[in-house]
């Protein structure tokens, strides 16, 4: 037999979105960083390891990558926090109108950002086929890469929602909320993988 | 707050509208309930009828049920591959399967049964089981679960196919380089058993997350996490081992595909790659694996264990304790798998540690059972007995494991049939048997339905033997110097009794799960009609119907203990409130359990199950041209945009996620 039920309180008055590790969707964005940092973590084991073979750093006969568009696109990608900040306060406060005038901002970050990174590859003094080195530190790139491409992808489907009424729903507010978050989470990974493909060959 | 002046007046309208509207939405409660109640609850939460309805489902149960049978069909195919090695294996010099095939064969087996059986069953078993066992409604991301599915389900399908084809993989399950890099492997093989990698580790890693937040966030109210039942423990360390361990094969087999595909060198020892850098990170993620499908077993011994013992798991605390330690003792043992590739002294005393102190959480948590059993009151039913099987072949296991561990014995019996017979005694002893115990065990839970007694402890019996008769001699032929993977032996050797004697095991193993499948299917249409809590358990999956509603629970139950369907005294105590002709569940805190949210669940969708097939052709077609990924990049966004976009773009007074 099923127990009878024992009544107890009610939850209807409970809130069907809360902002932060409450919602669902935090939890989810925070397994997918853990997946992703995952990644990082073993590409940058691999290329330490394959660093601890060599006798120099880039090899002998190879240059480290040239510096500038690498670090052009760290001050783009670093400053781009401020616009985020702004859309995530703005998400917090269901200030709408600011999140549908600053989303396109970002957008449009995004696609320097993605211009920039085509220079990088450019840049980097040696093609993915020459030797292990080569191999590691495009693969790290690429890694970044999509990060910025999925992430870049996911804001501009999330902004064509918040032109919509729908954007004024609370659920909607906690996608932009977590969608900042994440932006963090991709220029946060940005810096190891700044220090390995263009300075760490350089020490 | 923003000033409400810079919310348009229309919006604002619209709020004040959806506010009054939502007065009026039905919640259950004392006023509606019982007969009334679950017909509206069914109506919500059935799926429509029909192919489409079948591809767009998201109920956890009936994706549950199709992950545990594709295992199942999986574990049968591998099988059937064991068993041609087998006949193959039966006299020495035996001519029957060429050298070639038996690689593919061995290969296939391996890859089959890591990954295509044991770590989708025991995600399988749980994606059904956790939400009854927790108390809620769905699983967290339901959508995310159909997508889990059917990229196991195409990764199989792919490996299987390009088998049929003549173009299976032949490296071996662990495909080391430089035999499976473009120089020694040349033509497809390798790529296929790349790329099956990729589809079952997005598969698992999407069906971990939904774990991880089911578990954590999806509690009847009061399962704080130190009344949480000890099986939502194993998954919980098992999913978030999957997460730290599934993303290292998945990055070294696409550097492996993409030294194959695009010239990168990253095992290419001829341009400084290095083929150890392989064994590092397949055995980073290879290791772990081995718990990964452990744990999950060690829940269900500790299930039927308390269930059949009639007193709660000895010492749950430690358990718990144990569990965490093996996952996090688990990610330190890797080299233990490359003794001979030759290491420095310190690594080898390092691992070799490592190795045997894994056996003390281990053996904690063995102590335990038996300490459970020895203060209890054991029913030797079918599921227990399974238990006892476990805990003897696993000790077993368990000790071989700790000979090898040792480096100087490791060397002499690397490569032989004793690892064979090691490993076989840790996995099937330590996963499937507590498998077989759990599916027996949940069987009427997801049937309705009874399975027959006395079949089940024939099969039993024949598994158990047939498995030592198979099994045990191996250790004897790995003493003798037989090296596995190598396609035949030469008489004289002593190698012929211990064959044979192995051969004649495991067609007896074959008979037996042929005899357990026999069971389950006649009972599916001639077993008893199970009642909800047939073996008198104390978790929350019997306090429903079996099989349960679509909705799971007419009202979501509260926990007051660690065992609540024996504290209760025949009435539940429940929360009421959440809607009714929508699709909804509660959230609560994660270590209190205290409710936080009412959450909506997705309505079905056939966008994960698109999204899958667009990902899965790139998935497929990457194996021939890098371009695949550039173009298919598009299909698979529009999916996934298709997917996150509502289809019905109205205000709701409480959110509905269509």
């Amino acid at each position: 037999m099923i127990p009878a039920p024992r009544f107890t309180d009610s939850v209807a008055e409970l809130p069907t979105t809360k902002f932060g590790p409450s919602s669902l969707t935090w939890w989810g964005i925070i397994g997918f960083m853990i997946i992703e940092g995952a990644f990082f973590g073993l590409a940058f084991a691999a290329y330490f390891y394959l660093m601890g073979h060599e006798q120099g750093w880039p090899p002998e006969g190879r240059q480290a990558p040239n510096l500038l568009w690498g670090t052009l696109f760290t001050i783009v990608i670093l400053l781009s926090e401020i616009p985020n900040s702004m859309v995530k306060k703005a998400a917090r406060q269901r200030d709408v109108p600011t999140i549908r005038r600053l989303m396109p901002v970002i957008i449009g970050v995004g696609v320097v950002l993605l211009i920039i990174r085509g220079f990088e590859f450019n840049n980097l003094n040696c093609r993915w086929t020459d030797d292990a080195y080569s191999s590691i530190i495009w693969a790290i790139l690429v890694l970044h890469t999509t990060h910025i491409l999925t992430d870049w992808g996911d804001t501009v489907v999330l902004w064509a929602l918040m032109m919509t009424d729908l954007g004024w729903e609370g659920r909607r507010l906690v996608d932009t909320d977590e969608n900042s978050m994440y932006w963090r989470y991709v220029w946060l990974l940005w810096i190891p993988v700044y220090l390995l493909i263009y300075w760490v060959p350089r020490l | 707050m923003t000033p409400p002046d810079s919310i348009p007046q229309r919006i604002r309208a619209q709020d004040e509208r959806l506010a009054r509207e939502r007065g009026t939405i039905a919640r259950d409660g004392p006023d509606l309930r019982g007969a009334e109640l679950e017909a509206r609850l069914d109506r919500t939460w059935r799926r429509t009828p029909g192919i489409i309805g079948w591809l767009a489902t998201v109920d956890h149960k009936e994706i549950g049920r199709r992950y545990i049978i594709t295992a199942l069909i999986f574990l049968a195919l591998g099988g059937v591959l064991a068993l041609a090695m087998r006949v193959q294996l039966a006299r020495p010099d035996s001519a029957l399967i060429s050298p070639q095939r038996y690689n593919e064969l061995f290969t296939m087996h391996g890859s089959t049964m890591m990954f295509l059986f044991a770590v989708p069953v025991m995600e399988g078993v749980a994606v059904y089981i956790i939400p009854l066992m927790v108390g809620t409604r769905s699983t967290t991301f339901p959508r995310l679960n159909a997508f889990s599915y059917f990229m196991y389900l195409f990764g199989g399908v792919m490996l299987w196919v390009a088998f049929l084809l003549n173009i299976g993989p032949d490296v071996g399950w662990f495909a080391y380089t430089p035999l499976s890099g473009p120089e020694f492997s040349p033509g497809k093989r390798a790529d296929v058993w790349a790329q099956m990698i990729t589809f079952t580790e997005v598969s698992a890693l999407a069906a971990a997350v939904v774990l991880i937040c089911t578990i954590l966030k999806a509690r009847a109210p009061g399962m704080t996490l130190a009344r949480m039942p000890l099986f939502a423990w194993a998954m919980l360390v098992q999913a978030v081992m999957i997460v730290f361990a599934m993303p290292a094969v998945a990055l070294c087999s696409s550097m492996l595909i993409s030294d194959r595909l695009v010239g990168t060198n990253f095992y290419n020892a001829a341009e400084h790659g290095d083929a150890l850098l392989w064994q590092h990170l397949f055995w980073f993620f290879g290791h772990p694996e081995v718990y990964i499908i452990f744990i999950p077993a060690t829940g269900f011994v500790s299930v039927i264990t308390e269930t059949f013992c009639r007193r709660p798991v000895f010492a749950h605390a430690v358990v718990v304790l144990a569990l965490i330690s093996t996952g996090i003792l688990a990610f330190g043992l890797w080299v233990h798998h490359m003794f001979a590739t030759g290491l420095p002294r310190v690594g080898y005393s390092f691992y070799t540690s490592a190795s045997m102190t894994v056996a003390i959480p281990t053996g904690l948590q063995i102590f335990c059972w038996l300490a459970t059993i020895w203060d209890g009151r054991p029913r030797f039913q079918v599921p227990m007995l399974y238990v006892v099987a476990f805990i003897i072949t696993f000790v077993i296991g368990g000790l071989t494991g700790v000979i090898i561990a040792a480096v100087p014995l490791d060397l002499e019996l690397h490569d032989t049939y004793f690892i064979v017979a090691h490993f076989h005694y840790v996995l099937i002893g330590g996963a499937v048997f507590p498998l077989l115990g759990i599916l027996t065990y949940w069987y009427p839970k997801i049937t309705g339905r009874m399975m027959s007694e006395t079949l089940g402890k024939i099969s039993f019996w024949m598994v158990f033997l047939g498995f030592q008769l198979a099994f045990f001699p191996m250790h004897f032929s790995g003493l003798l110097g037989m090296p596995r993977r190598v396609y035949t032996y030469p008489a004289g050797l002593g190698l012929e009794l211990p064959n044979l004697l192995s051969t004649i095991g495991a067609f007896i193993v074959a008979l037996a799960v042929v005899i357990f499948v026999v069971n389950g299917i006649v009972s599916l249409y001639r077993g008893m009609i199970a009642p909800p809590n047939p073996w008198g358990a104390a978790t929350l999956e019997w306090a429903t119907t079996s099989p349960p509603p679509p909705y799971n629970f007419a009202h979501i139950p509260v926990v007051e203990s660690n065992t609540p369907l024996w504290d209760v005294d025949g009435e539940m105590p429940v929360v009421t409130g959440l809607r009714v002709d929508e699709k909804e569940t509660l959230l609560t805190t994660v270590v209190a359990a205290v409710p936080d949210l009412r959450e909506p669940i997705p309505e079905a969708s056939l966008w994960p199950f698109i999204a899958s097939v667009a990902v899965g052709i790139v998935f497929v077609a990457s194996i021939f041209s890098p371009w695949a990924l550039a173009f298919g990049v598009v299909p698979c966004a529009i999916a996934i945009a298709a997917w996150f976009w509502p289809k019905e773009m109205k205000r709701h007074p409480e959110p509905v996620i269509s």
